[in-house]
């Protein structure tokens, strides 16, 4: 029973690190936090319905195709909302507010569309993987395995090639980034591309772990993404994973019945939030952040 | 008659305007003046409602009695919340009051032998038996009808919120142009030049937030009254968004902008209800839902891109930042 928790917990974290480093990545090359990125990652899960269900496509081909779209999008946003607002010289209030507006329009589009029936994709969820006592669905399998693929790859873009050198230098101090001569519309252009494709398979692989999902489902996922993102650091990648993974622990072996009987399942949500607001009380930077006012 | 003509629709419209405006009054006074993000204000008023609601049905108090404690219980809240979490920075504290609020609606949803769960408070007596706060309620409502004389018990209601939400307005209104105002409104430029001035900062955005959660309490018991039974659904943080939308369409920095917003808002949001010519025709009911909030969404970025001050804002005195 406590190793299923604890591999309930890692399916867990694992999907909802990956949701986090999108979040870390902007929040550190931008400064605000995005409160439209749940429902980013919803546009996600449903443009690979589409192309799962109705037309048919195989899974892998449909999540790949929704990573893109999801990218398009995310450019999309900067040419017509967040350049713009920059340009006016918005602060981070304005900025958090503006995402707080293109949340509700993004749901209330996808609803539009897609209508609020559940949806799934096509994939047998059946299939079972059995390893000892432990007992892992297909999804749960794959979900796993993409992620930790996934966040691998985003640190290493991040440490060795010229644009994640880039992309840290911006973050670091986007005036000084300016003088030496990189190109900071472009640096945060590719950042916006780069956090469209992880929502993106955030989206889907949230959605494939969740088995049914809804379009208010990337918005009820935001709050733990939020409490990973500061648990671990926020601009950290690495940090990213070791929050959610922390994270998705916590709120899994918490209801563990040898634990004084553990928490009720229905409380689980409640966990992440607990653990978030004890967070930025206890240590705000994070565990792996730098130590600065917050 | 069509919906659109009749009175009571409107008055219906112009009592929820009215307690949208007491919760816009709170995110004025937080925002406004002490430069809080806070976006977990539906707690509050989720907390009023519920401990108006349980005081009378489990203990069997009086309305005069329940709803007072049900303030001063939300104003409690508030300070027991802002304590750890007001030193934090201002998108950080914005984060900590959603993810307060969202405990506090799962605790409602899942606590039933407190809340009456997911059902609401017709399960507040246990099941099966419906209970109800507002039979007192229900007489000062009717005395009030009588007394002047008005034509419904909606008008009446009508009435006694604006009254309520008017007097509140002038309160603080009052309030901003003395010197406790004034020092809000300075932590708010620049909370460094206060506190180098001898002012004990915390303390003024602890006085901000208890007062601004104390009228979202109110506003939690005239919502209870007005619906005569709520749930925990009713307390989600869309509510919280809508009453920022309310401040920023009326304008920051302004207390009598908030009515001014809330009726506006009020207007926009329960009469796009019924445009049934096109493009609105085009369109079922549901889908006219998401409509109209993918409008409000809009309009909050409009606004921020647009007129960051509000429609009565001074430019002057403050932008969104």
């Amino acid at each position: 029973m406590f190793l299923q928790l604890v591999a309930n917990g890692l399916v867990t974290g694992a999907v909802v690190a990956i949701a986090a480093l999108g979040v870390s990545l902007v929040y550190g090359i931008l400064g605000f936090v995005n409160f439209a990125y749940g429902d980013v990652m919803t546009f996600g899960a449903f443009v690979a319905v589409l192309f799962d269900g109705r037309l048919g496509m195989a899974m892998i081909v449909a999540a790949v195709l929704a990573m893109v779209a999801t990218a398009i999008l995310s450019l999309g946003l900067e040419g017509v909302l967040w350049r713009p607002l920059r340009a006016r010289r918005a602060g981070f209030m304005s900025l958090f507010l503006a995402s707080i507006g293109l949340a509700l329009v993004l749901r209330q589009a996808i609803f539009l569309v897609a209508g609020p029936q559940p949806r799934s994709y096509d994939v047998d969820p059946y299939k079972v993987y059995v390893l000892g006592s432990v007992r892992l669905s297909g999804a749960q399998v794959v979900a796993v395995a993409v992620a930790a693929v996934a966040i691998v790859t985003v640190a290493l873009v991040l440490r060795v090639t010229s644009v994640g050198r880039t992309m840290r230098a911006v973050a670091d101090d986007r005036a000084l980034a300016a003088v030496s001569g990189i190109d900071t519309g472009r640096v945060i252009g590719v950042t916006w591309i780069l956090c469209g494709l992880i929502a993106g398979l955030a989206g889907v692989l949230s959605a494939l772990v969740q088995g049914s999902f809804d379009p208010n489902f990337g918005f009820s996922l935001l709050l733990p993404v939020f409490a990973a993102v500061v648990l671990g650091g926020i601009g950290s990648a690495y940090g990213a994973l070791l929050g959610g993974l922390v994270l998705g622990l916590a709120t899994e072996v918490s209801t563990w019945s040898g634990f004084h009987g553990g928490v009720n399942p229905v409380y689980k949500p409640v966990v992440a939030f607990a653990v978030l607001i004890a967070v930025l009380l206890l240590r705000p930077q994070g565990l792996l952040g730098r130590a600065r006012t917050l | 008659m069509s919906t659109i003509a009749s009175g009571d629709f409107w008055a219906f419209v112009g009592v929820v305007a009215g307690i949208y405006a007491l919760l816009g009054l709170g995110i004025q006074l937080e925002f406004g003046f002490a430069g809080l993000l806070n976006f977990g204000h539906v707690a509050f008023m989720a907390i009023g409602a519920y401990t108006m609601a349980i005081l009378v049905v489990k203990l069997g108090w009086s309305m005069w009695i329940a709803t007072p404690l049900a303030v001063v219980a939300a104003a409690a809240a508030g300070v027991a919340l802002g304590l750890p979490t007001l030193r934090l920075r201002a998108d950080y504290f914005a984060i900590a009051t959603i993810a307060f609020s969202e405990i506090v609606r799962y605790v409602a949803t899942n606590e039933e032998t407190l809340t009456g769960g997911s059902q609401g408070t017709i399960n507040l007596a246990g099941a099966g038996q419906a209970a109800s706060y507002n039979g007192d309620w229900d007489r000062f409502e009717s005395w009030v009808q009588s007394t002047l004389r008005l034509g419904s018990k909606d008008a009446a209601m009508l009435a006694i919120v604006w009254l309520v939400a008017l007097a509140s307005c002038t309160a603080l209104w009052a309030a901003g142009r003395t010197p406790w105002g004034r020092v809000l409104r300075g932590i708010r430029e620049d909370e460094d030049v206060v506190s180098s001035l001898g002012k004990n900062v915390f303390a003024f955005r602890l006085q901000a937030l208890a007062v601004g959660s104390a009228l979202a309490g109110l506003a939690g018991c005239f919502y209870a009254w007005q619906f005569s039974f709520f749930s925990p659904a009713d307390f989600a943080p869309l509510l919280t968004f809508f009453a920022w939308m309310i401040v920023i369409l009326g304008g920051l920095g302004r207390f009598f902008a908030v009515p001014v917003g809330a009726v506006v808002f009020g207007v926009l949001f329960a009469g796009t209800r019924f445009f049934d010519f096109a493009p609105f025709a085009w369109f079922d009911s549901a889908e006219r839902a998401y409509l109209r909030l993918m409008l409000i969404g809009l309009a909050i970025i409009g606004l921020i891109l647009f007129r960051p001050q509000g429609v009565l804002g001074r430019r002057e005195e403050l932008v969104l930042d």
